[in-house]
């Protein structure tokens, strides 16, 4: 009954303000965010731009898969520990995980520009759109559930991949399975990567339901959709025009 | 007066030239028709008129002020565009959609908005539809109101590639009648680009043929043109050759009508003879009516 142990470890009161007279699960929560978000925010930052500008222009998209892949094979932990040896603060770690976050943001960013009809874009661009407008008014809004979809891929790496810190001393909750690990405590231990994967789906969730009012009314969810089928609209009602279907 | 290119080649970075060196003066407030197989490069002198592809040689004048000094972005915004597929905005609402021109050139939207649901009225929609999305909407509804967001800014001047390519005989029928009706109300200088030479000669008061590489086969009027088409390319292309619009009458026993056949021997249409006596002055318009008839016969 380990798991039942661990949500009793969990609800318990005193381990939110203390644990083994150590910062107890409020704290560590705060911290484990705090990281979290920073490094989520840096990510978006970086990539974002990036993305927004290969899939916009079309150009460079080799080299980003090229320098996605690459940075996609830097063994996490190996890089932290190396930054993390150098200066024992928040910047590297933060860093390091940028460079987890980055690629499927990258990778939603201009996928999400490229699913556009080139018609639409054709079109907004003879009507008389800058290249700004274009973006902003046009392929923003059309991009914006796989621009998502690859924000919400990032925030999952990042939170999972948080925990790691711990090693160094840096709080996270990655400090009660550590903790757990060294004292033989394993409901500790089963608390902690409950609470690490309570918080990941919980803000998965979250930035699902973001995801699902960011997709335009109008255009049809999921790609394999027809056009026909449009999200929260009332079936419509024939009207009396002069063409029929 | 009108838009002019004087010597227009366009040369691709990979060296195939789609146009080799064109020259053609469009009328204002008239309808010229460029139609061409593909690849003639139709759509890019098309798209040449607002600066969607420049020449890389050559000259093309609007009203004698040549466009290469307008900056792109404020000429498109003054002239109206419509293509295949509408290219509506899918997340946008059809007034919306017909409004985007006019708020892009800063008119407030309450106004662009009331305004484009009188567009609407005139490319014949109902209101009722106005706050639909273009995936809700039939192909057909659709390009009426790609046609209502080219005229929102009232421009002078309307560019149509292959606006009625993608639907269905019927309503291509219809739209093309629509737009005779716009041409009449409007008076806009139009250049519609086509492969259909029946679309061509209905539409188009000026109809200009093109072969591969921009070169003109043929510039006229459709009657000058099917009278005296200036090459056998011309008289293919337009189906004299083939016998499509060579029709020949048929005598009929019962009735007065007389019966007119193409060269494959399908019904083309009938002559009426109200006196009891064929009516073979008007000619013109009467070979256009009988040759949309032999397209639907030979297709059934």
């Amino acid at each position: 009954m380990l798991f039942l142990q661990a949500i009793q470890w969990i609800l318990d009161p005193e381990h939110w303000s203390e644990v083994n007279f150590q910062a107890g699960i409020a704290e560590e929560l705060g911290d484990h965010l705090w990281l979290s978000f920073l490094a989520v925010v840096f990510t978006a930052a970086v990539a974002l731009p990036i993305g927004l500008y290969i899939g916009h222009t079309g150009r460079g998209r080799g080299f980003a898969i090229v320098v996605a892949n690459v940075v996609r094979a830097v063994p996490t932990l190996g890089l932290l520990s190396v930054l993390l040896l150098v200066s024992l603060t928040i910047p590297p770690a933060v860093f390091v995980f940028v460079l987890l976050g980055v690629p499927p943001l990258l990778a939603g960013a201009y996928a999400g520009l490229e699913a556009i009809d080139r018609q639409t874009i054709d079109a907004s661009r003879a009507m008389g759109m800058t290249e700004w407008q274009i973006l902003r008014r046009v392929e923003l809004p059309l991009a914006a559930p796989l621009i998502l979809g690859g924000l919400r891929g990032a925030t999952l790496q990042i939170i999972a991949s948080v925990t790691l810190v711990s090693n160094f001393g840096i709080n996270s909750l990655g400090d009660f399975i550590l903790g757990g690990l060294a004292a033989n405590d394993y409901v500790q231990m089963t608390a902690g990567a409950i609470l690490v994967t309570v918080l990941a789906l919980l803000v998965d969730g979250l930035l699902a339901v973001l995801q699902r009012f960011a997709t335009p009314r109008g255009v049809p969810r999921g790609r394999g959709a027809s056009t026909a089928r449009v999200r929260r609209l009332p079936v419509p009602n024939r009207a009396p025009v002069s063409e029929g279907n | 007066m009108g838009i002019e290119f004087r010597h227009v080649r366009k040369t691709y970075p990979d060296g195939t030239t789609a146009v080799e060196d064109f020259s053609v003066t469009i009328p204002s407030r008239s309808t010229t028709v460029f139609v061409g197989s593909s690849g003639c490069g139709k759509t890019t002198l098309l798209r040449m008129i607002n600066r969607m592809v420049d020449p890389t040689e050559g000259q093309i004048l609007i009203d004698d002020e040549e466009i290469s000094g307008i900056e792109p972005v404020a000429l498109r915004r003054r002239i109206g565009y419509v293509m295949q597929n509408s290219g509506l905005l899918p997340h946008r609402t059809v007034v919306d959609n017909v409004a985007t021109v006019p708020v892009l050139t800063g008119t407030p939207k309450a106004k662009a908005r009331q305004e484009a649901l009188g567009l609407l009225d005139r490319v014949g929609l109902d209101r009722s539809l106005a706050n639909r999305y273009p995936g809700q909407l039939s192909g057909g509804q659709q390009q009426r109101v790609g046609v209502a967001r080219g005229l929102a800014a009232d421009p002078n001047i309307l560019l149509m590639d292959e606006p009625f390519g993608a639907v269905d005989p019927i309503v291509r029928d219809e739209l093309q009648q629509e737009l005779l009706r716009l041409q009449r109300e409007l008076g806009k200088t139009t250049v519609f680009v086509t492969h259909d030479i029946d679309e061509a000669f209905l539409l188009g008061q000026q109809v200009v043929i093109l072969q591969r590489g921009g070169v003109i086969a043929q510039i006229g009027s459709p009657q000058e043109i099917l009278a005296n088409p200036a090459s056998d390319f011309v008289a293919d292309f337009v189906g004299a050759k083939r016998g499509k619009r060579r029709l020949t009458a048929e005598e009929q026993g019962a009735g007065d009508d007389v019966l007119l056949v193409d060269a494959a021997g399908y019904p083309a249409g009938v002559i009426s003879a109200p006196d009891g006596r064929l009516a073979l002055s008007n000619s013109g318009p009467l070979s256009r009516s009988v040759s949309n008839k032999t397209d639907q016969a030979g297709d059934a």
